[in-house]
């Protein structure tokens, strides 16, 4: 593999990363809830891809615009049975934190298992546009190029919605001071559930793109759910652009050291990166103190 | 004289369970080496997390830390020198990752902790690869289950004492006040980077030889097989369930689960992890301070009410705090 080609893939897989990453920020950014399941998420939109392709014979493209308002209602539904009476139930906010954490750990394992007695745990996969695309005198498979602007189309419309419009500023003020946005009139708690269900389609709209190049299984999320926390707080907790500048960073770094070291050492690599920034800079490489 | 009753009547326990391999099966020795096992992992657990409230998940890192270092010297050393060695291991990386991520605030521990025995098992997986080119090893010892039972049986007690111990010391009532208000704590002198340091070290080392204790109980040995994050989930769903700021509440959460947990994995092997996340959630929506704590808080209520019944509401509500401000 060239360095172009290698740059290419890395680009590729971190811009999945920083998809998967947006909806995560969202949803500890803004509705506080650290959600553990939210790998699981990814991997039950992945499921949904391969079924619509091989079912319904649907292209996986066309399959966004089903899984994407499935995550969304999803995450709605998530966060108003499950995590809603523990926000109302929390005196404080650590108490919400060790709550949530517990809690989306339990609904981990729920997904988890459904997914398995549906699908069992072999690696699945689906061809879509397996075809070699020459970029730059680097050749690379379409359904990554595809998957590659996918990801930054959804990121950067998501970063004009939250920066541009009325309710996307609402959603931001909450991000960082929810006692204040109350006073100004905005509804925290219908802001929390609308951004964790929009963090639902996010991770949804990454679960498709990802089974469009890559095998997955239905125990894989724990890795995803990983890797978008270290995105997360690498890009600082919240800051969509620092969720996008940190996947591709990951995406490039996991790369390089599978094609130059070892391709065995990818996580390792990745959780050394996550300790150096969470001991070097809590805060994330590009945010300022959120605490 | 009340602790002392106490402490016979956890004597008397405890030698019941050591003479208990004379009477059981092959089976039922495995079963209660996997209890006692459990019981343990979730009584060291609660040691640094019950009063400090982090949340650790990096339970079987240091279990598998235990298991393999047995499986890679059990030859070369006798069998107490290797549970040593395993100790020390154990010790010198909780203290690595101790001083490194102690500071973290309460999610950031959580998540590292997740992904430290993920980056262990990684890391042992390409060293076994690598290095000495072969993936999982063979662990033949001359001893039978009841010397592995044995060994854990004195270490669960050790625990469980050590436990006590902390309660009625000074160390006990400052940790109590870290897990309250660390900076209050702090502000009071309080050294808290170092009692968590101590804490976490000891905590991690007795979990540490849980699983030096086990491994011979595999036969053979694997990253997967030692480095299960189950192994984490369970030892902290045991220790809520019970009570994770009591003595005796990991105990209590860890032998009914244990035995559902194994019922659940014969019978429904299919839908183990539905129901084991289903249980989760209703441990944490029903009982967030355990078992013990609910069944305390509902004696202080009745005990209130009948005080109120036999001498006026004023005195039975105070009675009723006292003992709430007890059980604290």
């Amino acid at each position: 593999m060239t360095l172009i080609t290698a740059l290419i893939a890395g680009l590729v897989l971190g811009g999945t990363y920083a998809l998967a990453a947006m909806g995560l920020t969202l949803q500890y950014g803004i509705a506080r809830i650290m959600n553990l399941a939210y790998g699981d998420m990814i991997i039950t939109a992945a499921f949904a891809a391969f079924v619509l392709q091989g079912a319904a014979s649907i292209n996986p493209i066309f399959g966004l615009l089903i899984a994407v308002p499935g995550g969304f209602l999803l995450g709605y539904a998530v966060y108003t049975v499950i995590l809603a009476p523990l926000v109302a139930r929390a005196p404080n906010r650590g108490v919400l934190e060790v709550d949530s954490i517990l809690t989306t750990f339990g609904l981990l394992f729920v997904v988890q298992g459904i997914l398995l007695v549906i699908f069992g745990s072999n690696y699945t996969s689906y061809t879509f546009l397996n075809e070699p695309v020459n970029v730059l005198g680097a050749t690379i498979a379409a359904n990554r190029l595809i998957a590659l602007v996918l990801a930054l189309g959804l990121g950067i419309t998501l970063y004009l919605l939250l920066t541009r419009t009325r309710w996307g500023t609402a959603l931001r003020a909450v991000a960082v001071s929810p006692q204040s946005a109350q006073l100004v009139g905005i509804d925290i708690n219908r802001a929390a559930a609308f951004a964790f269900a929009l963090g639902g389609g996010l991770a949804a709209s990454a679960g498709v793109v990802i089974s469009m190049y890559q095998t997955f299984t239905a125990t894989g999320g724990v890795v995803f759910t990983m890797k978008a926390l270290i995105v997360v707080i690498m890009g600082g907790v919240g800051n969509l652009v620092g969720a996008l500048a940190a996947g591709l960073i990951l995406g490039v770094v996991e790369t390089l050291v599978a094609t130059y070291a070892d391709p065995g050492l990818t996580l390792a690599a990745t959780y050394a990166i996550f300790l150096v920034v969470l001991l070097w800079r809590p805060q994330g490489l590009f945010g300022r103190a959120v605490r | 004289m009340k602790p002392i009753l106490g402490v016979l009547a956890a004597a008397a326990v405890f030698a019941g369970l050591a003479v208990a391999p004379f009477y059981l099966g092959t089976y039922g020795i495995g079963l209660m080496i996997g209890m006692i096992g459990y019981v343990t992992l979730a009584s060291a657990w609660a040691l640094f997390s019950g009063p400090t409230r982090f949340v650790s998940l990096a339970t079987v890192a240091f279990f598998g830390i235990g298991a393999y270092t047995v499986s890679v010297f059990y030859e070369s050393f006798p069998p107490l020198m290797v549970l040593g060695l395993a100790a020390l291991i154990g010790l010198a990386v909780a203290l690595v990752v101790g001083l490194a991520t102690l500071r973290l605030a309460g999610v950031y521990f959580v998540i590292f902790t997740f992904g430290l025995a993920e980056l262990i098992r990684q890391l042992v997986t390409w060293y076994e690869v690598n290095i000495t080119g072969t993936l999982g090893r063979y662990l033949f010892v001359s001893y039978g289950p009841e010397v592995v039972y044995w060994k854990l049986l004195v270490l669960c007690a050790v625990t469980l004492g050590i436990g006590y111990l902390i309660q009625r010391s000074r160390l006990g009532l400052a940790l109590k006040m870290i897990g309250d208000d660390e900076v209050v704590a702090e502000h009071c002198g309080l050294p808290t980077a170092r009692v968590k340091l101590a804490l976490f070290a000891l905590s991690s080392v007795i979990i540490t030889l849980v699983g030096a204790i086990q491994a011979p109980r595999w036969t053979y040995i694997e990253p997967t097989i030692v480095f299960n994050p189950t192994i984490s989930f369970l030892t902290l769903i045991m220790a809520l369930l019970g009570g994770a700021n009591r003595l005796w509440g990991p105990a209590v959460g860890a032998v009914p689960l244990f035995l559902l947990f194994e019922w659940l994995s014969a019978n429904f092997p299919d839908h183990y992890s539905i129901i084991l996340g289903l249980l989760f959630m209703a441990i944490v929506f029903v009982l967030p301070r355990g078992v013990l704590d609910f069944l305390e808080g509902l004696i202080a209520r009745m005990r209130k009410q009948r005080a109120g019944e036999a001498s006026g509401a004023g005195a039975g509500r105070g009675a009723g705090r006292l003992a709430e401000g007890e059980a604290k």
